[in-house]
């Protein structure tokens, strides 16, 4: 009695486990056709975070409004194996064929770890350093220019400080980051030279107690005007405005957060990105493997000026955004150095916005304080 | 802020400081609340849950009514339900109740995430802080002595904690509880009864520490908010040897040892900013190994937790 019924159950259990495989292996396939593609994006944290994902998730919204394509969205994805896991379910699942992995963090080891197990999937990376002898085909990496708005940002820092001093909560040292630090500096110093601006890294991108701290630190040491890269820029814009600095966003519009101090911020716009790049594979054709804009091409945008930024502020403000329109415009021009005294670019030397070399940036320039290690 | 003064490298003590009252009050209140628990012979470790939990349904709570203390007493609430749930489910026999903490935490935490969506975005009020920094004219001390009315409510609640241990009835009969069952019964308390009211309260402050983080400092719901400093205070109340007095200590020296890595950066010492990150940790290492005696171990604890029987 006690066998047969052992028996029985181990039956029903390889039954049932038979039906399961057979239910997934046709799920992708039913998933398929009801859409043309399926288009998987991965976040590192909240969708609704006023910052970096919230951006992303804009644009995974326009995406999801196209016709014949699936949205599949999964956000909290730490920059661990875990990443990879979601990335192999998306497509065994959901039948996902194009993925956006969208964090830094993802690239290096995990996209390159599961790109190469599956040919027919297309994993497009914002940031990555996509090089054609390194890294599988069926990669590719785009991002944006954003370091123009944080140019644009400084010209209005400039302009606000009196103290002469200017403020970045920095998550971590990368190129991009640095980038960022070193263009809202350049940008204040194209208003006046004398200024300086404090750097504070937190270690991560996302810890409010610690941005907290870094700018209360930052107005204490006087800096009247404060910026950020950090995945979610809330927590800074608020504790820098309740201690009555300006503040300059990034990555979305954070106006409502700080109304009467919000100087401006560079914002991202992948709406128009990632709808073209799906439109792209939808017609039958495939994406490069290196996409990268700027304001003209509309990759970034930048949020309306606030109440505070004054005349001239403004004046220079259009003008340079105009002169950045015009494409090849040069922040990083000699004569320049790094913080530690060594030469970056010679006098008469220049790198234009899209010059590769800007991308393994690994210096804070001459009037930044801080270091990056 | 035209006015701010050149304070250089004051900065650091400055910050340490400032730092120790911001930050300290989440800590101070987890640890209050777990030390009650700990005195009654259970441990919660599900504190870090209610805490996430309770800065959600804080923000929540003071986003739709527009009044942040109502915020607090609804984070209040959440937290007793939790410390009820935490203690009904441990008086059955054959529970452990570190287990059940855990667990608790990672509902806490997914049910904070859950309903949290929507309140991300939205800006709710914040709660008023008392500016007791009048008497300096240095912008940067009175902004650094902006008093949450929350932290001074911890400080006199451990102070009325020790003395409630102490000197009255319900303290001797946590006591008891906490330090034999057999005891606690043979007086006529019902164990079980005294714990599920201690991990209630217990849990009451835990989410009113989380209403702190999402209503006064940062100051806004996200679900990295907390960066688990739930978990930090549970371990300080070890730290403090289950004295409430020593968690206010405690939690002020862990909430000033978080505010040098940023303030140092601030002042131009920049290499090596993940070490001076570590500070509290370390700080917490060295103290324990400083303060531990092979003579009287756990000095302090109550003798009923499961993990000194």
């Amino acid at each position: 009695m006690k066998r047969e019924l052992t028996r029985r159950h181990f039956l029903n259990t390889t039954a049932a486990m038979g039906a399961a495989t057979l239910a997934g292996a046709m799920m992708p396939g039913q998933a398929r056709a009801a859409s043309d593609l399926t288009v998987g994006f991965i976040y590192v944290g909240p969708k609704d975070d006023f910052g970096y994902n919230q951006a992303h998730a804009e644009g995974a919204a326009a995406v999801k409004e196209m016709a014949g394509v699936t949205v599949v969205e999964e956000e909290n994805v730490p920059e661990t194996v875990d990443v990879q896991n979601t990335m192999e379910s998306m497509i065994n699942f959901d039948g996902a064929t194009l993925l956006f992995p969208t964090s830094f963090g993802y690239f290096d080891p995990h996209i390159l770890e599961v790109a190469p197990k599956h040919p027919d999937v297309r994993f497009q990376h914002a940031a990555g350093l996509w090089s054609a002898d390194k890294h599988p085909m069926n990669v590719g990496s785009y991002f944006g220019y954003i370091g123009m708005g944080q140019y644009l940002n400084g010209i209005t820092a400039g302009y606000a400080s009196k103290t002469k001093k200017i403020g970045f909560v920095a998550a971590k040292p990368i190129p991009q980051v640095l980038q960022n630090i070193n263009s809202f500096l350049l940008g204040a110093r194209s208003v006046d030279p004398e200024i300086t601006c404090q750097v504070i890294f937190t270690g991560e991108w996302s810890l409010a107690v610690k941005e907290a701290e870094a700018t209360n630190a930052l107005a204490d040491q006087g800096c009247d005007v404060i910026t950020c890269h950090v995945d979610g820029p809330k927590v800074v814009m608020e504790t820098a405005a309740a201690r009555g600095a300006y503040v300059c966003g990034y990555h979305a519009d954070q106006t409502a957060l700080a109304p009467e101090k919000y100087l401006t911020g560079a914002e991202w716009n992948w709406a128009g990105v990632y709808t073209g790049m799906v439109q792209t594979v939808l017609d039958g054709g495939s994406i490069d493997n290196f996409v990268r804009g700027g304001l003209s091409d509309g990759f970034i945008k930048m949020s309306p000026l606030g109440p505070a930024v004054s005349d001239a502020a403004r004046n220079q403000f259009e003008a340079t955004k105009a002169e950045i329109m015009k494409g090849g415009y040069s922040v990083f021009k000699g004569p320049l150095k790094d913080n530690a005294g060594n030469v970056i670019a010679a006098d008469g030397e220049a790198f234009v916005e899209t010059d590769i070399a800007l991308e393994s940036m690994n210096y804070l320039v001459e009037g930044v304080l801080g270091s990056t290690s | 802020m035209s006015t701010a003064a050149d304070i250089g490298i004051w900065g650091v003590p400055l910050a340490i400081i400032g730092g120790a009252i911001r930050v300290s009050t989440p800590f101070l209140f987890v640890s209050l609340g777990e030390c009650l628990t700990e005195r009654s012979g259970r441990i919660n470790l599900g504190l870090e849950g209610t805490l996430v939990f309770g800065a959600m349904s804080g923000y929540a709570v003071a986003y739709g009514t527009g009044s942040p203390w109502l915020g607090v007493l609804a984070a209040a609430m959440a937290g007793v339900l939790f410390g009820l749930f935490h203690g009904w489910i441990c008086k059955f026999k054959g529970v452990n109740d570190i287990a059940i903490g855990i667990a608790l935490m990672l509902l806490g935490m997914g049910l904070a995430f859950f309903f949290g969506k929507p309140y991300i975005q939205p800006v709710a009020p914040d709660l008023p802080a008392i500016p007791l920094g009048w008497w300096s004219d240095i912008p940067q001390v009175q902004a650094a002595l902006q008093v949450n009315a929350l932290f001074l409510i911890g400080a006199v609640l451990a102070v009325a904690l020790h003395w409630m241990f102490k000197n009255t009835r319900v303290g001797l009969a946590i006591r008891v509880a906490g330090d034999s069952t057999d005891a606690a019964r043979a007086i006529g308390l019902n164990p079980d009864t005294v714990r599920l009211l201690s991990t209630a309260a217990g849990g009451a402050l835990a989410g009113v520490g989380g209403a702190y983080l999402s209503l006064y400092y940062p100051g806004s719901w996200n679900e990295g908010i907390s960066s688990g400093q739930g978990l930090m205070a549970v371990a300080l109340v070890i730290f403090a040897r289950w004295n409430p007095i020593n968690c206010f200590w405690a939690a002020l020296l862990f909430g000033g040892a978080g505010a040098l890595g940023p303030a140092l950066q601030s002042v131009g010492v920049t290499s090596g900013y993940y070490l001076f990150f570590a500070a509290p940790y370390v700080l917490t290492l060295a103290l324990l190994i400083i303060t531990s005696s092979p003579d009287k171990a756990m000095e302090g604890a109550p003798g009923a937790l499961s993990i000194t029987k």
